[in-house]
């Protein structure tokens, strides 16, 4: 233990290295702690030359290091040289594993950690903080002292280990820098991501190495890759297939390890153990967040949910005295608020207080045009104050809230927003008051809800769209949360969370069962609601069963099905918003039918008997559900009738109907369905869809399953809550004002995305030229014709300017994806192209009905 | 100063369907009904009208018959235009298919009437003629649309699911190197022959050829059967490469005969469409002929 430094920067990335680069150009004493031996690892990581982009563009960068939109390469030579001009200290090689306060123990601050296991159970450890001086622990063992200690370290986090027994003897790694010097050994390589895959194929490349190489794999063999290496890249898969074909290495499927010793490995496989030659583990099983390393910090996150963040000061200020988080583990994933936030950390640290956060003019210009004018500071306090759910936020999530959000002053009369209307976005009103209009012919007929509430919950929570008219009652000022802050709202404040279920709750049931309600007549019925999560293939209803609670699907779908002759056939789809369960509570009996999610979703659960008080007090509800009831009665019936005299045509329904499920159905809004009955191949649904979009064909026809001559090909569902949204950077990803899912011109390539997107629709492209007009194509053969150009026409006919600036945007690779030809008259291109009338796009509330035993079912 | 929400929805507007209707029934065979009405009515004037005797082309009613006639052919023309020119509008090209269907059988009668049975050896009868041929192409384009797709779709799948056509060219691909790999310890002359397999085109062969899905000079099939011959004169050993390479030919040979059952398929599909449309052409210009030589000469 020898120097005691002002400040230790954890991590080199665009975070870290800005702090340590602020602290050397003010002549802090600091040391820059980074894991590998190359500055920034995360973009290190991109793949080569891949395009950087400075988004928000309306931000101004503050640092001692360069930023601006360019190549991966040219970015990190920049900032290498930088650093070393600044003379910042960075020592490479230096793992952090632990931080703790070296000074007295801070009385009262003790946090708690809580573990989950894998069964469910949680297991709560208590830390005592203690004060400054930090004691920082390597990996190699040394330990460095500081006053300050500013965590930098993204949210990559560390390689998930292996714990079997002997998983630390010391040749079970978890990396591998150079397969080319590894030579004549038996490698086990776990875990079949890319990868693995990799490390595997680079060690058996070469024979003549000598290496023995067998990787093992969960899954299945199945001939089709994506099934049995879900999560590689598919040519990764396929070339690995090929070399196990080849006998250059091992594959080993439905294999686990149970032991490991020196020299050798025991494996689980189906046909028992098996014990063979090991002198080299190689584990890549995927890598864990950084929040368990963080927490063991003293550092406090906002909530146990998965996207919560640390809870910080507005100065970036942990739980932990002296310990400061930025970057994207703070919550800012764009590079230029990473390196914002690095020099306003180290100003603060070196007494700078009165520093303004440079996102100061991004939020100027949101409040810009309400009335009244306020500095930032009253604005963010007056909506803190006004607003229930942003009560419990601290100053500095209100201010990245407000990134992402927008004000609005909207005059007396003015829509909000009207019924149908697509948006998932959450209001809440700062100033004034809205009505919801429950007639839409008569003006008169309305609910108003007051200053402080909030409406639009259900966009926000089902998907779907909106499901009443909002009108200012005053005028009024209301902040637009887009479904992003709304998430991360209720992930980090659990007030918040609680806030919106109750009023949604209320709502929903009221919208539901329709006039004549009051949020009186329900009280009891809201009081005693539970929300719960069900899992895909999961039943709430079980047929035969004796309970009588209702169920209000929330979140996801259910389908209903019912056993007839020894199989289960199914009877109707139910999207978010509908309710189920009100056959036994009205006329008693058991229940009727299983009622299963059709993929993860959340229902509310109405107790039975205090829904039946609230019927019994209200006859025209009765009356309502008694007509809703006989409705989906005669549906059932119908199936049902049909199943004698057509049995065969009833199983392939139901049969079809459970695989559109499994394709994405059950969660869609718009799917583009085949019927490879009539589909001649011309594949002018592709060629329109490219001649419409920048020439890029965002759907592939043949791609994609089928089952009984229906074929769902690849290209977007979109979802009701895109999987796609999850972790875009800049937020590219927005439900557009037809409902449909769309990626705007802020998209930086990452490819998040394209990975998350569970149906692989999302293609990761640059726009091809301009192609010669039809007419000169018809007639003088200019041009490649319809359709997407060949690549070897779009590499001749691409233009270099010679500027870079105009080059790179040339070669510029973005996510492309459907967008549902929203904007476009006459609807989606695919379909209006088709000659044969194979093609349509369709709601699975339009499709997946009884209708279709009649039109389709055979 | 007062900010709205953007105006939601683009207002524009779209045809919404929920049910696979085939463009032959299209809005319940609307254009058969009015093609067939059409043609009752024609045949019923026809017989019906009194006319002038002489040249029936030249009566008010072969006027009207020719005039509509020409237009129709123009029009049915069109369909190659629509199909490609994705512009924006609520036109569904089924439904233009549909029309151009039912319409073009109906010019059989119009065209027919039309040259009041006057049929011999000059330009006009070849126009007459051209159009048939035209119409017998697209309806023996009317019975492939119809019968060929579902063994195009049951020939991509198997039981473990759709492979495309680019995945059928990849195993090849894959295949062939695997080929090449084991093919290695071989002798020269057995190198020799699992080469022309590794040589040949996938894609290769006469438009014949893929018209009958069979390719009679086959390398793959002629390397698997003289290895095969080969080896029943060497000693059998264990181990013996040429097994390697047996297998994967085989699987080679299936793969290969599963792209090709595809590539017959498709160019069945699309084949007649190599007659109806340089014949739609032919007839556009013997049709200008016959028009022409009509008001100069007759
Ligand atoms: C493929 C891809 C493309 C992207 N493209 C863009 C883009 O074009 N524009 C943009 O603005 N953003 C982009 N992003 C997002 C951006 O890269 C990240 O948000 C940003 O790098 C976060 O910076 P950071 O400093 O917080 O953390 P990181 O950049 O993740 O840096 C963390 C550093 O800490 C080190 N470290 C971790 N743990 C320890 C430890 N225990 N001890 C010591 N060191 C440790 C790591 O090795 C690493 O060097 C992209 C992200 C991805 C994945
Ligand atoms: C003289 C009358 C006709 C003319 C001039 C004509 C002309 C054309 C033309 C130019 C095309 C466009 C081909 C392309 O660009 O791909 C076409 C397509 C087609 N025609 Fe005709 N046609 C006629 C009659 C018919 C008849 C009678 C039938 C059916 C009974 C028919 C069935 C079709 C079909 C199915 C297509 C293909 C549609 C597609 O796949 O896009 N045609 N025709
Ligand atoms: S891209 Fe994928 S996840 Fe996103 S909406 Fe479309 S189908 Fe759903
Ligand atoms: S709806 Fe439009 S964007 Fe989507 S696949 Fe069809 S043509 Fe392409
Ligand atoms: S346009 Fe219609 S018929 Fe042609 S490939 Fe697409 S779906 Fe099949």
């Amino acid at each position: 233990m020898s120097e005691l430094y002002k400040v230790a920067i954890v991590g080199s990335g665009p975070a870290g290295m800005s702090a340590a680069s602020r602290a050397a150009q003010l002549g802090l004493d600091h040391v820059l702690l980074e894991k590998t031996d190359h500055l920034s690892d995360t973009i290190f990581k991109y793949q080569k030359g891949k395009h950087v982009m400075a988004t928000p563009s309306q931000l101004i960068l503050r640092s001692d290091q360069e930023f601006d939109a360019g190549k991966r390469e040219d970015i990190l030579e920049r900032w290498n040289a930088r650093t070393a001009a600044l003379g910042v200290n960075v020592k490479y090689n230096a793992e952090v594993k632990a931080i703790r306060g070296t000074g007295p123990a801070i009385e009262g601050s003790i946090q708690k950690i809580v573990t989950r296991a894998r069964d469910g159970s949680t297991t709560t450890t208590e830390v005592q903080r203690h004060a400054p001086p930090y004691a920082i622990e390597l990996a190699n063992g040394e330990t460095i002292m500081a006053e300050t200690v500013v965590l930098a370290i993204g949210t990559q986090g560390n390689p998930n280990l292996m714990r079997c027994p002997g998983a630390d003897l010391p040749h079970v790694t978890y990396q591998l820098d150079d397969p080319t010097a590894i030579l004549d050994e038996h490698i086990v390589v776990v875990g079949t991501g890319d990868a693995g895959i990799e490390n595997a194929r680079g060690l058996a490349e070469d024979p003549a190495q000598g290496n023995v190489v067998t990787i093992l794999n969960r899954s299945p063999k199945s001939a089709n890759v994506r099934e049995s290496f879900a999560t590689a890249k598919e040519p990764n898969a396929k070339a690995l297939a090929e070399d196990d074909a080849a006998g250059k290495l091992t594959i080993r499927y439905e294999t686990e390890t149970k032991a490991i010793e020196p020299g050798w490995i025991t494996l689980n496989t189906r046909d028992g153990e098996e014990r063979i030659r090991c002198d080299r583990v190689i584990a890549r099983i995927g890598s864990a967040p950084p929040r368990g390393f963080v927490e063991a910090c003293g550092i406090e996150f906002a909530s146990n949910d998965r996207l919560a963040f640390p809870t910080l000061s507005p100065q970036f200020e942990s739980s932990a005295p002296g310990i400061f988080v930025i970057g994207a583990l703070a919550g800012y994933p764009l590079i230029k608020h990473c390196m914002n936030q690095g020099y306003d950390v180290v100003e603060f640290i070196a007494g700078n207080t009165a520093l303004k956060p440079a996102d100061e003019p991004l939020l100027e210009a949101k409040f810009a045009s309400l009335p009244g004018s306020r500095s930032v500071n009253d604005w963010l306090e007056f909506l803190r104050e006004r607003v229930s759910i942003l009560e419990g936020m601290t100053t500095l999530q209100l201010r990245e809230f407000m990134l992402d959000s927008d004000a609005r002053f909207y005059p007396s009369g003015a829509t909000v927003f009207e019924k149908n209307d697509p948006g998932s976005s959450l209001f809440a009103i700062a100033d004034g008051s809205v009505h919801v209009r429950l007639d839409p012919n008569d003006a008169s007929k309305v609910v108003p809800i007051p200053q402080g509430s909030i409406f639009g919950e259900v966009g926000l929570i089902s998907g779907r769209r909106r499901g009443a008219t909002i009108v200012a009652a005053q005028d009024c000022i209301c902040v637009e949360i887009s479904r992003n802050a709304a998430l991360k709202l209720q992930s980090q404040v659990p007030s918040a969370r609680r806030a919106i279920e109750r009023i949604s709750i209320e709502r929903q049931l009221l919208q539901m069962f329709g006039s004549g309600l009051t949020s009186g007549d329900v009280v009891e019925v809201v009081e005693t609601a539970k929300i719960l999560s069900v899992r895909a293939g999961d039943a709430i209803i079980r047929e035969g069963d004796d309970d009588k609670d209702i169920y209000v699907i929330r979140v996801g779908s259910m389908i209903v099905e019912k056993e007839v002759g020894g199989k289960p056939v199914f009877l109707s789809y139910l999207p978010a918003g509908s309710y189920v369960g009100e056959m036994a509570l009205i006329d008693g009996g058991q229940r009727t039918a299983t009622v299963r999610a059709a993929i993860k979703s959340e229902v509310i659960r109405v107790d039975g008997e205090a829904f039946g008080r609230v019927l019994a007090a209200k006859p025209a509800l009765l009356e309502r559900a008694r007509k809703d009831m006989e409705v989906r009665r005669r549906t059932n019936a119908f199936v049902e009738s049909k199943k004698d005299s057509f049995s065969g045509i009833v199983d392939l329904y139901s049969e079809q109907a459970k695989f559109l499920v499994s394709q994405g159905l059950g969660e869609a809004t718009d799917v583009l369905l085949i019927d490879e009955r009539l589909c001649v191949g011309c594949d002018n649904c592709e060629k329109a869809c490219a001649d419409s979009h920048d020439g890029l064909s965002r759907l592939d026809r043949e791609a994609g399953k089928s089952f009984a001559h229906l074929h769902v090909p690849t290209s977007c569902r979109h979802c009701e809550h895109p999987h796609c949204m999850a972790d875009c950077p800049p937020n590219a990803i927005q439900r557009g004002p037809d409902g449909e899912v769309r990626i705007n011109d802020t998209c930086i390539g990452c490819g998040n995305c394209q990975r998350n997107c569970p149906y692989g629709v999302i293609r990761m492209d640059k726009v091809p030229p301009k192609k010669p007009s039809l007419l000169s194509w018809l007639f003088f053969g200019k041009g490649p014709g319809p359709g997407e150009p060949p690549a070897r026409w779009s590499k001749k006919n691409t233009h270099y300017t010679g500027d870079p600036a105009v080059d790179e945007a040339l070669d510029r690779k973005k996510a492309i994806k459907c967008d549902m030809c929203a904007g476009i008259e006459g609807g989606p291109s695919c379909v209006r192209a088709c000659p044969t009338g194979a093609a349509i796009r369709v709601s699975p509330d339009e499709f997946l009905t009884v209708a279709r035993l009649e039109n389709e079912g055979a | 100063m007062a900010s709205i929400a953007p105006r939601r929805r683009t207002g524009a507007s779209r045809e919404r369907t929920s049910t696979h209707e085939g463009f032959l029934a299209h809005r319940d065979f609307r254009w058969l009904k009015i093609s067939a009405a059409l043609a009752v009515l024609l045949i019923a004037l026809y017989i019906w009208v009194p006319l002038p005797a002489g040249h029936f082309g030249s009566s008010w009613l072969g006027y009207t018959l020719g005039t509509i006639g020409a237009l129709l052919i123009l029009w049915l023309t069109m369909l190659g235009v629509r199909k490609r020119a994705i512009t924006p509008g609520r036109w569904s090209l089924k439904a233009w298919t549909s029309a151009h269907v039912y319409l073009g059988m109906l010019l059989i009668v119009v065209g027919t009437l039309h040259s009041g049975f006057a049929f011999g050896w000059n330009v006009h009868t070849l126009a007459w003629a051209l159009m048939m041929l035209v119409i017998v192409s697209g309806m023996f384009g009317i019975w492939v649309y119809a019968s060929l797709p579902r063994a195009l779709s049951e020939n991509r799948y198997d039981a473990e699911g759709a492979i495309t056509e680019k995945q059928m060219v990849e195993a090849i691909r894959s295949l062939d190197r695997q080929i090449h790999d084991a093919a290695q310890p071989l002798d020269a002359e057995s190198a020799a022959l699992v080469n022309r397999s590794l040589e040949e085109d996938p894609f290769a062969g006469t438009f014949w050829n893929r018209l009958t899905g069979r390719y009679p000079r086959d390398a793959t099939r002629t390397a698997a059967a003289e290895l095969r011959q080969r080896r029943a004169f060497l000693p059998r050993r264990a181990d013996d490469p040429l097994d390697k390479v047996d297998a994967l030919l085989t699987r080679k040979e299936a793969m290969l005969s599963r792209m090709r059952r595809h590539l017959k398929l498709k160019t069945w599909l699309q084949a007649w469409l190599h007659v109806h449309v340089p014949v739609t052409f032919a007839l556009i210009a013997a049709l200008s002929a016959h028009v022409v030589a009509v008001f100069f000469y007759w």
